[in-house]
């Protein structure tokens, strides 16, 4: 992917035949990708689809089964140390010591890559200062809502200004103001050259910061592109159409079958499908959806999003766990 | 500095500087002993003979202070519970410290809280009247001998920290394996006191055995060959639950 970008530094990540299986499942079956120095990407997939798996493979937590990973020039497996003072990494769930306060936590944190005590307490305070921490910094971390607690995870991920950075679901759990900060923050840091892989299950956020983008399902590397490439892949206008309460979705699907090349999907009494064209599309819907008997709450159609290009290619939607999913 | 020996006290400072903000562990390595000690001289004292030492309080106090480091380790149990819990030896594993730092700064923390505890154990008996009976030397080598037996145990604790779900399951796995082991010695009453069957345990427990080797640097207590059995026990308890606990710790952490 983006070879263009490869022609004088090697890739910043390099993974090839990746393999990981616990016991009989396969978490990652065979996944080759590439991220020049100092781009982003983007790696999506559905739960459980092994993005965490790779990421703690290419961090050095976890050892491969089989396949080469190699980062910043070194060997994932070989060269295991050489490349932890090279990585940062901000794992799925925030990992800090909550019985120290925010700025005692990045201090043990500089000093374990190897700074000063007094190093690693400015650099630590530059980072409460850039995460939005400086009045909490000397609280217990024990007493930091979950998003405070993100942003501190985050902020140990910088002590050594890594070359290469690892974002498991860098923004979930996380304010939306906070999250358009960290937006920000990975904007500067791959302007000063970073390279960051992220995971992430928000489809905005990848279209937003990924320079690349690898779709990954049952541990497989599925689709790959910038988010236009893959936009175009799955083609076309999306119908989507919200059921009355109690109305039948397979009914819906079957009426609506004869306006699209593939079966449409349904999901919560949402009815997705691709149309072949944009002309007379809502009318017909309506009408279908009439005759069969279905009640319409709303109809909508509109061009392909990284959801679609996700749905359409993983046969399920992005699982993001909005707040108000969760409660429904 | 070698990198594993800094990374060590990094790990062990972070260790101790929590238990100044968490109460309730302050009170475990320091009230509790202490009410151990009262408790024992003054409901048991009474009805406990001690044929060849002066009081009960010559006799209990190097029992008490051997059962109370051993337990010591509860705070590497605990604390190592927490990180594999919390995802935070994640983090140790992603960057580029020894890996054995994590595990060696746990325990060697141990050291200094077993210290504390030593210390506040001392004070009390000295309060309600016990009294050193043994040269200077020997007094010092007795902290060795605890500091020791306190850091072999805190291996075990370490293992049953890494094998547990959780820190609550630390806390009373520890106890459950570790507490009887402390009764069925010479700790609290004279072995030659207790049925047989219980005596046969009790002469080879190498608490029984670091116990008396306290006795003897303290107060002068029959000596036999306990003081090398003593340093022995340690060593075996070491030898046995420190590579038991790495490879746990390597197996769980790269899960
Ligand atoms: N240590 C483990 N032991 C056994 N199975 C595991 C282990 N870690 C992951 N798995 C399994 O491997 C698969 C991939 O898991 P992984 O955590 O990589 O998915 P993910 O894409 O990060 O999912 P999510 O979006 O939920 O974080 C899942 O089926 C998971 O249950
Ligand atoms: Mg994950």
């Amino acid at each position: 992917m983006m070879s263009d970008m490869t022609t004088d530094k090697p890739p910043a990540i390099r993974v090839q035949g990746l393999m990981k299986s616990f016991g009989d499942l396969r978490a990652v079956d065979g996944v080759d990708f590439e991220v020049p120095a100092g781009t982003v990407l983007g790696l999506l997939g559905p739960n459980g689809a092994g993005k965490t798996t790779v990421v703690r493979m290419l961090t050095t937590l976890m050892t491969p089964d089989a396949g080469r990973v190699e980062v910043a020039g070194l060997d994932a497996v070989e060269q295991a140390t050489e490349l932890r003072s090279r990585i940062g990494l901000a794992g799925q769930y925030a990992a800090v010591d909550e019985n120290l306060t925010g700025a005692e936590n990045l201090t043990m944190v500089g000093r374990l890559y190897g700074m000063t005590r007094g190093a690693a307490k400015a650099r630590g305070q530059e980072l409460l200062e850039e995460f939005d921490l400086v009045e909490a910094a000397g609280r217990p971390a024990s007493t930091y809502s979950g998003g405070m607690r993100r942003r501190l995870d985050l902020a140990a991920a910088l002590v050594a200004k890594p070359e290469v950075l690892f974002l498991d679901e860098p923004t979930t759990g996380l304010d939306p103001r906070s999250r358009l900060d960290l937006w920000a923050t990975v904007e500067t840091l791959k302007a000063a050259g970073t390279t960051v892989l992220l995971t992430t299950q928000y489809l905005d956020e990848a279209d937003r910061l990924a320079d690349s983008i690898a779709v990954i399902d049952h541990g497989r590397l599925i689709a790959e592109g910038t988010s236009d490439e893959l936009k175009d892949r799955v083609g076309g206008e999306r119908l989507e159409v919200t059921l009355a309460e109690g109305a039948d979705s397979d009914a819906a699907i079957e009426a609506l079958l004869p306006m699209s090349d593939e079966r449409p999907v349904s999901e919560d009494g949402v009815v997705r499908l691709q149309v072949r064209q944009r002309g007379g599309t809502l009318v017909e819907a309506v009408k279908r959806l009439g005759e069969a008997g279905l009640d319409v709450e709303d109809l909508e159609l509109r061009r392909p999003t990284l959801d679609d290009v996700f749905l359409t290619l993983t046969g399920h939607a992005a699982e993001a766990t909005e707040p108000e999913e969760a409660t429904a | 500095m070698p990198r594993i020996l800094s990374d060590m006290l990094i790990i062990a400072e972070r260790n101790l500087v929590r238990l100044p903000r968490s109460p309730d562990l302050l009170l475990a390595v320091t009230v509790q002993p202490v009410m151990f000690v009262l408790l024992f001289v003054y409901v048991f004292g009474g009805a406990i003979q001690t044929p060849g030492f002066d009081n009960y309080k010559d006799f209990l106090l190097p029992g008490i202070i051997v059962q109370n480091i051993a337990f010591g380790g509860f705070l590497t149990a605990l604390g190592l519970a927490e990180d594999m819990n919390k995802g935070l030896v994640d983090r140790f594993r992603s960057l580029p410290m020894a890996r054995s730092a994590v595990l060696a700064g746990r325990t060697s923390a141990d050291i200094v809280t077993n210290l504390l505890s030593i210390a506040v154990l001392v004070v009390t008996g000295l309060i309600i009247g016990f009294s050193f009976d043994a040269p200077l030397q020997n007094i010092i080598a007795g902290v060795g001998i605890l500091l020791l037996f306190g850091y072999a145990f805190s291996w075990v604790f370490a293992l049953i920290g890494l094998l547990v779900s959780s820190p609550e399951a630390a806390n009373s796995v520890g106890f459950i394996a570790v507490f009887p082991l402390t009764f069925i010695s010479s700790a609290f009453v004279p072995v030659e006191s207790m049925p047989s069957v219980l005596q046969t345990v009790a002469d080879v427990n190498p608490f029984t055995i670091t116990v008396d080797a306290m006795r003897h640097l303290w107060v002068g207590g029959p000596a036999g060959n306990a003081v090398w059995g003593a340093v022995v026990w340690s060593f075996v308890i070491f030898a046995i639950a420190a590579p038991l606990a790495v490879s746990r710790y390597r197996k769980a952490a790269s899960k």
